[in-house]
């Protein structure tokens, strides 16, 4: 067992599981998306872009690459969603709402295929 | 060493610092998201995640605007004074661990590598790969570089790279890496498969590492050129033996020309003239009487030396402290120290030359000193080891001082700057003294005091393009226009040719009715003033066209074809 594989394994999966709770239910609506999660999905995925810094194989490149992608697409859907509490006059509208929640479903696909990627690495190497 | 980027490395580096401090941040912002705080009518306020990543910021850089939006609750100031101290603690750490990866040296190795090949890779004009920073190869270098020549050079010791820093960089400050030379990696490093490397030079002090490097650039490059220096016989024909390598020994080189020095005076002094650096000032020549001498010190050097004497049927009396010398001349001083007493036994008062050989320089210093009092007019021949003893060495005015550093930097540099000196002197070491001597007033009589400039011009279309052409186009060049001064044709430069080189065969003091031909190597010999004269010959083709027909140019093709009819 190598500790290292354990810690980048557990934090992309809880990565993809907490985007996961935050991208499900009823898209227009705020009830269905708690900001904690969604604080907690961004920081996890930095967390993952971290571990993967400076990895100089291809697959940690990969890696890097997908989680980097997530890193940046929650960063949009919360500042989105803080524009719209804070700044905009209308505040957090249904159409707000949607956009955040889309983009975090973005998110969601590239946690997806880190963790394709991580299982598909699992398999190949059968040690 | 693998090619590392270093970048990879300080990023590794800084992972724990920057999760720490992504940690410390998200804890601190849901504390205060969720510490209900009031507003100024005492309502329930929640700050929500904008609010409190704002205050986190400026609290945890220590900027501090107080408490906003609202004035805090007693909770949320609890909560703030814990999250300032795990705040400033984390950036203390973070900072700090970036810092200590900066300054490890470990990574500034790297770093000065990775800035060393980026350097080596920018440079596109020939160099010399020059391994192993000693007193050799900084007089070396410094040479070169005064004939614009680039040099890449590579020590083990860090300081004596840090004092390339110093040179001056109007000489074309050589690129150094503290690394050891006999690595092939840092060979490959420091550019020999580049297409600009020119050769490369081994100076290290160990003939071990040389024989390596030589290897290596051999199993490289197999074509490149390799100038080695090794002490031990072995090692001089292991790397002699494969590739065209050339092989100097301090210790052979300077025999030999001690030997020139008594048998053939004036062809030492040819050879002196020839390999010097250029515009050093000609020194008094002075040469030993014929008779017996002494030799003090029978080690390596010692050796070398009474090999050659006892071939040239000079006398030498050996001593040497040193009990257990087997192959020492038979009537030799063995077990006796260097001093008054055994000069005596030797028999000084009958010498004409003392040669102090030991690896010693206070022996060698003090021995010439005693016998220089009992004997003002002997020739004295000293070794000197270290290269800081210089000063007190050039003082006391020795007829002859071998320095390692300067013995071989010259031959070097001679090497590589003009190789046609080499089969130069081979030739004119069959030639007889009034040959000899000849040459030497000829050549006293246009250089004044200075030592001449040697220089080779080489018939191609890259090195002078006037007489390429002219040659290829098959007009007569006879070689004394072409050292004809460009303004005057019926005078001549102040230009020596020495020798002539045509695919294989060497032509010695080639004559002015000599005709070039294109690929033709011409070896001359001149004050630099007259080299830099010739060079409109060699490089303008209306100027050589006035030397060779007495007839300016005439450019426009109209105007000349309606002069040649008429």
């Amino acid at each position: 067992m190598n500790l290292e594989k354990v810690i980048f394994g557990f934090f992309i999966v809880l990565a993809l599981t907490l985007n996961f709770a935050f991208f499900v239910g009823d898209m227009a609506n705020p009830l269905y998306h708690n900001t904690f999660i969604l604080f907690a999905a961004l920081i996890v995925s930095l967390i993952t872009t971290i571990l993967k810094f400076g990895d100089s194989s291809h697959m940690g490149a990969i890696f890097f690459a997908t989680s980097l992608v997530a890193d940046i697409q929650l960063l949009v859907a919360a500042i989105i969603w803080g524009w719209a509490a804070h700044i905009s006059l209308a505040g957090v509208t249904p159409a707000a709402m949607v956009t955040v929640v889309s983009v975090s479903g973005g998110a969601l696909l590239a946690n997806i295929v880190s963790v394709v990627l991580l299982v598909a690495e699992t398999l190949s190497i059968r040690r | 060493m693998s090619k590392t980027n270093i970048y990879y490395v300080l990023l590794k580096r800084l992972r724990v610092p920057l999760i720490t401090l992504i940690l410390i941040y998200a804890v601190s912002m849901v504390g205060f998201v969720l510490i209900p705080g009031r507003d100024n009518e005492g309502n329930v306020w929640m700050m929500s995640y904008f609010h409190a990543f704002y205050f986190v910021s400026y609290m945890a850089s220590t900027i501090g605007f107080g408490e906003i939006p609202y004035a805090f609750t007693d909770a949320q100031r609890m909560w703030t004074t814990v999250t300032i101290y795990a705040s400033v603690i984390g950036w203390l750490y973070s900072i700090g661990s970036l810092l200590s990866v900066i300054q490890d040296p470990a990574i500034y190795r790297l770093r000065l590598e990775s800035k060393f090949r980026t350097k080596i890779k920018l440079l596109h004009e020939p160099f010399y790969l020059v391994c192993g920073y000693g007193d050799t190869s900084a007089r070396l270098v410094q040479a070169l570089g005064q004939e614009g020549i680039r040099t890449v050079v590579l020590d083990k010791d860090e300081h004596r790279i840090n004092e390339l820093e110093l040179r001056d960089p109007l000489l074309g400050r050589p690129l150094g890496l503290a690394a050891d030379a006999s690595k092939p990696a840092i060979l490959e490093v420091a550019g020999v498969l580049n297409i600009y490397c020119k050769g490369v030079i081994a100076l290290t002090d160990s003939d071990q590492a040389n024989l390596l490097i030589a290897l290596s650039t051999e199993l490289f490059k197999p074509h490149l050129r390799l100038i080695a220096r090794a002490e031990s016989p072995e090692i001089v024909s292991s790397i002699s033996s494969f590739g065209g390598n050339e092989v100097i020994s301090p210790f052979e080189l300077f025999a030999d020309r001690l030997e020139l020095v008594l048998t053939k005076p004036s062809h030492y002094l040819l050879s002196e003239w020839l390999t010097g650096i250029p515009n050093q000032t000609l020194l008094d020549p002075s040469f030993p009487k014929a008779g017996a001498w002494i030799l003090i010190g029978y080690g390596r050097f010692g050796r070398a030396v009474y090999r050659r004497l006892h071939a040239a049927g000079i006398a030498v009396q050996v001593i040497d402290q040193h009990t257990d010398l087997q192959d020492a001349p038979s009537n030799s001083l063995i077990g006796y120290q260097a001093n008054l007493e055994s000069l005596q036994l030797a028999g000084i008062d009958s010498a004409v030359g003392l040669i102090a050989a030991t690896s010693d320089d206070a022996t060698n210093l003090s021995i010439l000193m005693t016998a220089r009092e009992l004997r003002p007019e002997l020739f004295m021949v000293a070794r000197q080891n270290q290269q800081d003893n210089s000063p007190i060495f050039e003082r006391a005015h020795f007829q002859l001082t071998m320095n390692r550093g300067n013995v071989l930097a010259q031959k070097v540099f001679s090497l590589l700057r003009t190789p046609l000196t080499r089969d130069f002197l081979r030739l004119a070491q069959d030639e007889n003294k009034a040959w000899v001597d000849q040459l030497l007033s000829r050549i006293i009589g246009i250089t004044q005091d200075k030592l001449p400039y040697l220089w080779e011009t080489k018939l191609t279309p890259r090195y002078s393009p006037a007489v390429y052409s002219a040659c290829a186009a098959g007009q007569r060049v006879p070689l004394k226009y072409v050292i004809a001064n460009p303004s005057q044709r019926q005078q001549t430069l102040p230009i020596i040719p020495l020798l002539l080189k045509r695919v294989d065969t060497l032509l010695l003091m080639p004559d002015g009715e000599t005709l070039l031909q294109p690929g033709d190597r011409i070896l001359m010999c001149a004050p630099h003033e007259a080299y830099e004269q010739m060079q409109w010959a060699t490089q303008n083709q209306k100027v050589l066209h006035y030397l060779l027909t007495g007839e300016e140019w005439v450019s426009s093709r109209l105007l000349r074809r309606l002069l040649s009819s008429r």
